[in-house]
């Protein structure tokens, strides 16, 4: 790691102004993507404002219609939550299914959106629940959140302080691991919310977490296992890589969408 | 250099570090407590995993300074003297180890899912162990002995 | 009865202290007044190196000193050996280009060394090697083996056609003649994956040179200390043994990758007279995955003649063996003599011929990875065989039973050098066969069906050869050393006893197993029972531990050296008990007089070797403390069988191991708990290079797979429960009867688990597949083999 100067910040206020403040300040919220990437040396901030110690920003919330999940809301917390649990199993079981124990026992719900990591899991429950993303300075919706891999809307000092997830009629999400590093090679949310269905792919597309509309389309039509199954993704736009092609990525796709509707019966 | 003080193994320690310095190398360079190891540097071998306040994580994936004030658990926290903890003893009763370089972190690991699930089965060991890498047992022996482990602990 | 002697499943002595967190890994080690290293590494695959300018580094806080290629040659360092001599076919000697230890002129790999920053700590060198200025003059890269052969982009100038050697074995005339009378004749082009060794503690060294003494003094992570004192001293260094220390302290795993004397160790030793401070380096996993020697990378076809009852006439195997960028240690060994001289494998093929053309490409080279040469060749012979009974129409199983050698066909001289002494493999696979309800498949397989699931059982039978090496052999294939085996037993004034030994513990637990042999011979508790090694000046010298060699070989120097300690121990014991020698009796740690009631413990004795007042002096030395080296008359031959049962999800090629049964032959079992424990490490490794594992490289020889993000580790849940059993005959090539253990899971279980996924898709029409065998490549081969159908 490069050197950088380390400072807590007592509530998100205080930490949005020492981002700001400083020449490039990162918020650090759990640390499993930022803490890897510094090492490797691969970025160079010049100051870290810890987050950990902000308790306005960790706890979960029961909005009748949605749930809040604050920002420093940790995965396991989440995966444990009778209310996500009861409210929104697909979200919970989401949450369990995120990289190893030790990094959900430190990662958050904040930070993993925040990088919105191509591969990562959150991004799929966010736009395929069509969650809100709330931070410092305004309410995001989730259709207008991502903005290419490892690109956010979020302008500096911007912090996400929690997400409001409606509550859907159904929803399951099934994810078809890389072998190597079992971050998503395909993970797929499908949702029936708002009266919408909404099917969110992460995993598979150059540009991040998309919806599939095609599968949306077929499922609001006839919502089956095999509806979606028979719908052929077109690869444009998919990564391809040495785990998968994009032809594969793309039949995975409607593959793990089948899967998950059949879980969300 | 700020210092940074923390709870390990229950006694009280401090030490001046760079900000920049990672709660494994406090351990093992400040600290001098060189049974917690590192194995990769991608946070995903798990040679490096202790508990700190009680649950574990990768120690090559937080900052010293990000502990401050934490109560640290590491491998050389657990035994009674020469008397093995439970889990420790499940370890070499049913031959969990064999280089020992990842089993510092397989034990640390192992503790914590059997606080959290005290009779798991061999599937919910084999999952848990996803951020656990070891290159010599095929794992075999060490599920065995996680599974005998958590039996010693129920008691 | 001690209860820790031979066949006794002893708990590990040395876990105490790895459980505890008190082991000694050389990254544990610090030295007072150390400093730091960091190697700045080429991220090239090749270029030319113009300038190195430092003047910036020089300056940065906490530098020390910065050295490159340069100075090295300066000094006339010498190059890293190989330490195997092989020839061409027509008797020429192979091509060996430098390799200097920092690259000098030109880099070769991605990773390749070019200078080593030394600071206060390990980011200040770090910090500093990014101010460090090379100018690279970038060539084009050659990265496929077929593309290197055919020249044009050169590795090393002095290598026409990157080939570092073409070599030959076996009777060219008597197999063309097979194949000319052969019914059948059945062909395979194979790949046996390129894999990258991974154990988990990566590779480490603190270097020292003490002005008062001239003394070097190297910790370094090898399982071979005495050979790289030998190698770096030699050749490289120029140091003289007696001023050179090798401590290899607990290594956290080796699996072949620590043999080799790496550049680091050398230009980590020589840097610590220059600086006159101890220098600590530890690799960061991403070095290592850029850097440890890699294993595997066969291309090959192979040709195999039958008669039309299904007999072996003749097999016929063309090999292409990549050795990356320069020739490690034993780089030129492992894909000949420890590759085609398994060619016969456990069946009677009474011809056999294979050529083998080794590669240099701009990769890290490729040396000796567990089994080293014998997956390759299982793996060839076992996929062959299997295609060769779909071909002809013969039954696996009958197949392979109706070319195996028999039990009283031993000791058998097979067409490719080798004589194996002792086996049965109809016995070991019998009992595989039994063990996995071989013949209850069909109903499983019906069962899977009716949940979507393909089902598929694969075999896989082999004998290897290890306990490397008789060296009188080993001499005769091109080794450059003799690879017997060193051990001292020193039994101390109250009985408690030390024995040094020249071969290397980093997780086989030599320190129990040895133990138990010391147990057995002397009648007492192993905890009277020490086991040093590692040390060169502590161990009088040894050759390591690779090739499943330290009980086979190392075992028995251990059993030589105690029983000449008896044999003193006896003549003291006739002296103090005034009885003939020969009347004298050893049995449960007691000299007894036949046909009397006197008696002497084992710790009497040697109390009176090292307090002579009542000793025949005249007679014998004082003291109870013996060497013996032992050379093996063989290799040893394990042997067995692997079946595996997968199931497959046709939707996503997703492949399940069901179960692996395995029932090897390993001769005498010292510790049935640590073979075990061995049998799964190696299972797991060859189902890793079957489903998971796969090194690769981009066109410009950038690794892909240069973490493990990438680079697919087996984790628990990749892995079933392994049903293991051992079935041995007793080995014939040693006193102790023992075979190897710690490669034969490698070797044998890959066919097995490609064999069963192939079986399980045949139904579909699809006939290959290449390791790893990935979901992605099983969904490939399912889709092709349905879009041939169609077009069908």
């Amino acid at each position: 790691m490069y050197q950088f100067n380390y400072q807590k910040a007592g509530s998100a206020d205080e930490a949005a102004s020492a981002v700001t403040a400083a020449e490039d300040g990162r918020f650090l919220a759990g640390g499993m993507t930022l803490i890897p990437t510094l090492k490797q040396r691969l970025a160079q901030p010049s100051d870290l404002v810890d987050l950990a110690g902000i308790s306005d920003l960790v706890g979960i919330e029961d909005g009748g219609d949605s749930i809040t999940i604050k920002g420093m809301t940790r995965h396991v917390d989440v995966a444990n939550s009778d209310l996500v649990k009861s409210k929104i199993p697909a979200l919970a079981s989401l949450a369990d299914n995120i990289g190893d124990p030790q990094v959900r026992n430190r990662g958050t719900i904040g930070g993993s959106l925040a990088n919105n990591d191509p591969a990562a899991d959150y991004p799929a429950a966010v736009l395929g629940l069509n969650a809100t993303v709330i931070t410092n300075k305004r309410e995001i919706a989730a259709e207008d959140y991502f903005d290419g891999m490892f690109t956010t809307v979020l302008e500096e000092g911007e912090l996400i302080t929690a997400v409001r997830f409606p509550i859907p009629a159904k929803a399951a999400y099934m994810k078809f691991p890389n072998p190597a590093s079992r971050y998503a090679l395909v993970g797929v949310m499908v949702a029936q919310t708002g009266g919408d269905t909404r099917v969110a792919v992460t995993g598979a597309g150059q540009d991040g977490v998309f919806r599939a509309s095609e599968i949306e389309s077929a499922l609001s039509a006839n919502w089956s296992a095999d509806a979606a199954k028979a719908v052929k993704m077109s690869d444009d736009g998919l990564n391809a890589d040495i785990h998968a092609s994009a032809e594969y990525r793309a039949h995975l796709i409607s593959v793990m969408a089948s899967r998950a509707v059949t879980a969300a019966g | 250099m700020p210092t940074v003080s923390m709870t390990v193994n229950g006694k009280s320690v401090s030490a001046e570090v760079e900000p920049r310095t990672l709660l494994v190398q406090y351990l093992r360079e400040s600290l001098g407590m060189t049974g917690t190891h590192v194995g990769c540097d991608t946070s995903q071998c798990g040679a490096c995993v202790v508990h700190v306040n009680g649950e574990s994580l990768k120690s090559c994936t937080m900052l010293a300074a990000q502990a401050e004030g934490a109560d640290v658990t590491t491998i050389e926290g657990l035994a009674d003297g020469d008397v093995l903890h439970p889990m420790q003893e499940a370890f070499r009763e049913n031959h969990g180890l064999q280089c020992g370089f990842c089993t510092p972190g397989m034990v640390m690991s192992a503790l914590d899912l059997v606080q959290k699930n005290p009779d798991p089965s061999e599937q919910e060991v084999r999952e848990w162990l996803e951020g656990n890498l070891c290159r010599c047992t095929g794992y075999h022996n060490i599920v065995k002995s996680i599974l005998a482990g958590a039996q010693a602990l129920r008691g | 009865m001690t209860g820790t002697g031979i066949g006794a499943s002893v708990k590990r002595v040395e876990d105490q202290r790895f459980l505890t967190g008190n082991g000694n890994y050389t990254d544990d080690i610090n030295r007072p007044g150390q400093s730091h290293a960091w190697i700045l590494r080429s991220p090239h695959a090749h270029a030319t190196i113009t300038s190195v300018d430092i003047s910036k580094a020089e300056k940065a806080d906490g530098v020390i000193a910065i050295f490159t290629g340069a100075d090295m040659a300066a000094d006339g360092v010498g190059g890293l050996p190989c330490g195997w001599h092989i020839h061409n076919k027509d008797g020429s000697p192979m091509l060996e280009p430098g390799h200097p230890p920092l690259a000098h002129e030109k880099v070769r790999h991605v990773g390749d060394q070019v200078a080593i920053v030394i600071a206060a700590t390990h980011d200040a060198a770090r910090d500093a090697a990014e101010l460090i200025e090379v100018d690279y003059g970038v060539l084009p890269a050659v990265i496929n083996m077929d593309a290197a052969l055919a020249g044009g982009t050169l590795v090393h100038d002095d290598v026409p056609n990157n080939r570092c050697f073409d070599w030959e074995i076996g009777d060219k005339n008597a197999v063309e003649a097979a194949f000319a009378a052969a019914d059948h004749v059945v062909s395979i082009d194979l790949v046996n994956n390129r894999l990258i060794p991974n154990a988990m503690e990566p590779r480490a060294a603190i270097s020292e040179f003490d002005r008062s003494s001239g003394q070097y003094t190297l910790h370094t992570t090898t399982q071979n200390p005495h050979v790289i004192r030998l190698l770096m001293g030699a050749f490289v260094l120029q140091i003289p043994e007696h001023k050179l220390r090798i401590v290899a302290p607990d290594v956290g795993g080796g699996f072949g990758s620590k043999i080799f004397h790496y550049a680091e160790e050398a230009i980590l030793t020589w840097a610590a007279a220059k600086v006159h401070q101890p220098i600590k380096w530890t690799a960061e996993r991403s070095e290592s995955f850029a850097t440890d020697a890699h294993g595997r990378d066969h291309e090959t076809h192979a040709d195999l003649a039958l008669d039309k009852s299904g007999k072996f006439l003749g097999l016929r195997v063309a090999t292409k063996a990549n050795v990356g960028a320069y020739l490690s240690t034993f780089g030129s060994s492992v894909p000949t003599y420890l590759y085609a001289t398994l060619l016969a494998g456990v069946y009677t093929t009474p011809a056999i011929y294979a050529e083998v053309q080794t590669v240099f490409t701009n990769t890290v080279p490729v040396d000796a990875y567990r089994g080293a040469g014998r997956p390759e060749c299982t793996y060839l012979l076992e996929r062959l065989v299997t295609k060769a009974a779909r071909q002809v129409g013969i039954d696996p199983v009958a197949l392979r039973k109706m070319n195996m050698i028999q039990p009283d066909q031993y000791p058998y001289q097979t067409p490719v050098a080798l004589m194996y002494d002792c086996g049965d493999s109809p016995a070991t696979f019998e009992s595989a066969l039994k063990a996995s309800d071989y013949a209850g498949f069909g109903a499983r397989r019906a069962a899977a069906e009716k949940s979507g699931k393909l089902r598929g059982i694969g075999i896989s039978t082999y004998v290897e050869a290890c306990g490397i090496a008789p060296s009188a052999v080993a001499g005769a294939l091109g080794a450059r050393a003799g690879l017997y085996e060193s051990a001292q037993v020193r039994v101390h004034p109250t009985g408690s006893v030390t024995v040094y030994t020249g071969t290397h513990s980093h997780g086989q637990g030599h320190e129990t197993t040895f133990a138990q042999l010391v147990s057995e011979s002397f009648g007492i508790p192993i905890d009277q029972i020490e086991i040093s090694h590692g040390d060169t000046d502590q161990v009088q010298f040894g050759m390591g531990t690779y090739g499943s060699r330290s009980l086979a070989v190392g075992g028995p120097a251990i059993l030589n050296a105690c029983n000449k300690v008896i044999d003193k121990a006896k003549k003291i014991a006739a002296h103090i008990m005034e009885a003939d020698v020969s009347d004298i009796e050893f049995a449960d740690g007691k000299f007894t007089v036949a046909g009397t009631d006197k008696e002497m413990a084992f710790a009497e004795i040697s109390l009176a070797a090292y307090v002579p007042h009542n000793y025949p002096i005249e007679e014998i030395e004082p003291g109870l403390d013996e060497n013996a080296f032992y050379d093996p008359l063989n290799f040893s031959f394990p042997g067995g069988a692997h079946i595996c049962e997968v199931e497959i999800d046709p939707e996503t090629g997703d492949t399940e191991i069901i179960s692996f049964t395995a029932v090897d032959d390993v001769g005498r079992v010292v510790n049935p708990m640590i073979v075990e424990g061995q049998v799964h490490g190696g299972l797991a490794q060859g189902v890793g290079q079957a489903m998971l594992e796969g090194c690769v490289y981009d066109d410009a020889g950038q690794l892909l797979t240069g973490s493990y993000m990438d680079y697919t580790m087996p984790r628990a849940d990749n892995l079933p429960n392994f049903s293991v059993a051992t079935q041995s005959v007793m080995g014939a090539s040693n006193p102790l009867e023992v075979k190897g253990v710690g490669e034969v899971g490698a070797i044998g279980s890959p066919p097995a688990v490609i064999n069963a996924i192939l079986d399980a898709l045949a139904p579909l029409g699809v006939d290959d597949i290449s390791m790893p065998a990935t979901s992605l490549k099983v969904w490939q081969a399912i889709q092709e083999s349905s879009v041939r159908q169609a077009a069908e």
